[in-house]
């Protein structure tokens, strides 16, 4: 089936939210490509369970879409026309599974040598949807705060070497209730800044006391979820005829009550941490993996103003049988690799800061726990810098936010 | 400081240059530009037919920053000082097929990209390296060998073209599986040994051996089964295991072919970059210590050249569509663009190419120092080295 012949029926298994958006938008719908249209969709569909920031974001899309006329319909999506898809394609559920789709196009495209100018034509949409409606501006400059190393009592290396050509490094830190510290200045700016979801503490351990303002997301505290979804995995594996891309499939048909998540909670930040495990690679084995990539999709998807990720250690790497079974006795912990993992981690954490709107203006402070070395990043911080200051943390936020 | 190591310095240092600047003021450093008008392989029938080849995959997949960058260099020191100074080094090689482990070592062992199911043990679609080497040069298949980790690479010794094909390919061996077979379910000290599939974490095959691998272990590799396991005991990954049963190869049946695919590095999709940065820093030894190991063996010393090259990259740091090291899945430049290292018999040394070649070349190339013609292969000779 194709874009074109869209019906209003079709959409009857979508949640309500969902389904009444993509009616209200049928006429945008039925005009778009189908190398195109399922990728909407794969957000529309999802819509009832998606942050603020999220909703906005889509709104925005199909109302610019809506307000096209037919040449620039045809204008915007010249590009995405131009590729051939396969029948096979074609006649796939894309309405109802449109996440399975697009997993299928893409690996139409690598097998078709298309995908580099399907990269091309969706940067090419995505610099002109930015430009046809600009982002709103944020409340407060944004803040990330990574705190690494947790456990670790000495390092001889370097720290901090991809973020210290942005900022100031300083390595007389005053370490003492740093966490805490940190903790009460992001509760703190919560409190100024009521937006809900836009004010996140994710800890790769077990989280510290905190301030319910804060969107909370643990390692420690999805023990009994990763360890439902482990036994999951193992079971389909023995199936006959699973594989990989099969076992891919069935994780992301999965949703909270499928890993005895409490449904009386918070469906949409549910939602979110099941997502994490479910498609997030290692992140249901490796606590550092799982705190980078929560961060990730907090960022990219909530679009959080305060972002605080402490990372904390991560199990040995053992053959990943062994990794999958789920079974906490006698985990033995990589110290200096998780600070490793977590120095590139914060890094990564940085990047993706930067990726939303506002760059210029944010801030991002990485701290060693417990150490006396950290590196500050501010729009009046100079760029590849030494400090020979001694400052405490609270201090060194106020110079990243100032 | 001797000659050698201070060449090694040298090199390192315009390595560390950003790829358009390789070659831009390479004193010291012999240009590639400069030489092509005099082949190394001025040699006769004799020579070729003593010619070994070796191909090391630094797999599965590793980023320029994390290896020859300047940034990266502290991770692949054997490389940088005991290898480079003896090497051609290919500084842009690209590859514009699917990025996927087995699919693309299959594009680089047929010289074609190759479009099959990465997650399937299917065939080569085009005729493999192996088949042309034998088929061509008449030889036994004892001459050609493949060293592969399981998960797929089980069929990539011989495609499923029609006038190549079956019984002209190479015989694979599959260590993980040799010793799946020698252990007889007494698992437990050897797991460390058998982590597998990387590339989809979560899912983990089981391991199988057979009598299959129980023949090969005794009577090609000539191991005991108590010989292997003890050794095995010593060992630390997957690829370290690889490189133990390809020297054995070497030892034992000394193929004129010999190809070994590294699989450790792609534990960095679990997302752990200490373990990436170990992956590297394993294979980095373990290349040198090969390469050692032929300059020990009567049968390969002074005539075998051998060639180091990752199968692709991975995902830039600055690309929103991946998340860097952890995966190869945006096709970016940084995924797609690699390097090549070719040194022994008939290359020159110390010499720096930064003209672009593609992943598919490999093959035509071994071919024309092999005395084979890789028909119908889509790459092209790499002329700096025929």
């Amino acid at each position: 089936m194709l874009p074109r012949d869209l019906k209003a029926e079709q959409f009857a298994s979508y949640p309500p939210q969902a389904r009444a958006l993509a009616l209200a938008h049928l006429d945008a719908l039925q005009q778009l490509p189908l190398s195109f249209l399922p990728s909407l969709l794969r957000e529309v569909i999802d819509y009832d369970y998606k942050f603020p920031a999220e909703r906005v974001a889509i709104d925005r899309e199909l109302a610019n879409l809506s307000s096209l006329s037919p040449a620039q319909m045809t204008d915007w999506f010249h590009a995405f026309a131009q590729f051939s898809l396969s029948p096979k394609l074609e006649s796939f559920d894309w309405i109802n599974r449109p996440a399975q789709f697009v997993e299928q196009l893409s690996a139409y495209l690598w097998t078709t040598h298309q995908l580099d100018g399907f990269r091309q034509a969706a940067t090419v949409y995505g610099d002109r949807l930015r430009a046809a409606k600009p982002p709103e501006v944020i409340p407060v400059r944004r803040l990330g705060i990574a705190v690494i190393g947790q456990g670790v009592t000495a390092y001889d290396a370097p720290l901090f070497r991809n973020l210290r050509p942005h900022g100031a490094y300083f390595a007389h830190v005053k370490p003492e209730n740093g966490l805490q510290l940190l903790l009460s200045a992001v509760a703190a700016r919560a409190k100024a800044h009521p937006v809900p979801y836009g004010h996140w503490y994710v800890d790769g351990g077990q989280q510290a006391d905190h301030s319910p303002s804060l969107t909370c997301v643990s390692y420690h505290a999805l023990e009994p979820t990763r360890a439902a979804l482990l036994r999951k995995i193992q079971a389909e594996i023995q199936r006959p005829g699973m594989g990989p891309e099969e076992l891919s499939t069935h994780l992301a048909r999965l949703v909270p009550a499928d890993l005895g998540m409490d449904e009386s909670g918070d469906a949409v930040l549910n939602r979110f941490q099941i997502k994490l495990l479910t498609e997030g690679s290692g992140t249901q084995i490796f606590s550092t993996t799982f705190a980078q990539w929560a961060a990730r999709e907090a960022l990219r998807r909530a679009q959080s103003l305060t972002l605080l990720v402490r990372f904390a250690p991560r199990q040995r790497q053992k053959p990943m049988n062994e990794l999958l079974s789920s079974s906490q006795g006698n985990v033995e912990f990589d110290l200096t690799g998780s600070l490793v993992d977590a120095d590139m981690g914060a890094y990564y954490n940085w990047l993706n800061q930067q990726r939303l709107p506002g760059a210029e203006n944010s801030a991002f402070l990485v701290w060693f726990e417990g150490h006396s070395q950290a590196l500050v990043i501010g729009p009046s911080v100079p760029r590849g810098t030494e400090s020979t200051t001694v400052a405490d943390l609270g201090e060194l936020l106020a110079l990243a936010t100032t | 400081m001797t000659a050698q190591s201070s060449f090694g310095r040298n090199i390192a240092e315009h390595l560390g240059r950003s790829r358009r600047d390789f070659l831009r003021g390479a004193a010291g450093v012999a240009l590639g530009s400069t030489l092509l008008s005099a082949s190394p392989f001025v040699r006769g029938a004799a020579a070729a037919k003593k010619r070994k080849v070796i191909v090391i995959t630094f797999g599965g997949g590793a980023r320029d920053q994390e290896t020859f960058a300047p940034e990266g260099q502290e991770n692949i020191p054997h490389l940088i000082h005991e290898l480079a100074p003896q090497a051609s080094f290919f500084t842009q090689v690209m590859n514009q097929g699917i990025l996927g482990h087995y699919v693309a070592t299959a594009s680089l062992a047929t010289g074609v990209y190759e479009t099959l199911n990465n997650f399937s043990a299917i065939p080569p679609e085009h005729p493999t390296v192996f088949e042309y080497f034998r088929k061509d040069l008449n030889r036994p298949p004892s001459d050609a060998w493949v060293v592969a980790p399981s998960n797929g690479f089980n069929r990539i010794g011989e495609s499923d073209y029609r006038s190549f094909g079956p019984g002209l390919g190479a015989r694979v061996v599959l260590p993980k599986h040799l010793l799946a077979a020698a252990m007889s379910g007494g698992a437990t000290d050897y797991a460390h040994l058998l982590r597998d599939n990387y590339e989809t974490p979560l899912y983990t095959p089981q391991l199988a051996g057979s009598e299959f691998e129980l023949q090969q272990l005794e009577m090609i590799l000539r191991l005991s089964v108590d010989d292997f396991k003890a050794h095995a005991l010593t060992l630390s990954s997957p690829d370290e295991l690889s490189m133990y049963i390809a020297r054995r190869l070497m030892q034992q049946e000394a193929p004129s072919l010999l190809w070994i695919t590294m699989h450790d590095i792609d534990v960095a999709h679990a997302g752990a970059y200490s373990l990436y940065i170990d992956g590297i820093r394993r294979t980095d030894r373990l290349c040198a210590e090969l390469w050692k190991a032929a300059q020990s063996e009567p049968e390969y010393a002074g005539n075998t050249t051998l060639f180091i090259l990752p199968d692709f990259g991975r995902d830039a740091d600055e690309d929103s569509g991946g998340n860097g090291f952890q995966h190869h899945r945006t096709g970016d430049a940084a995924s797609r663009t690699t390097w090549m290292m070719a040194l022994g018999a008939g290359v020159r040394q110390g010499v720096v190419y930064d003209q672009p070649m593609q992943s598919i070349d490999l093959v035509p190339t071994v071919g024309a120092m092999m005395g084979f013609s890789a028909a119908l292969s889509r790459g092209r000779p790499v002329k700096e080295l025929v």
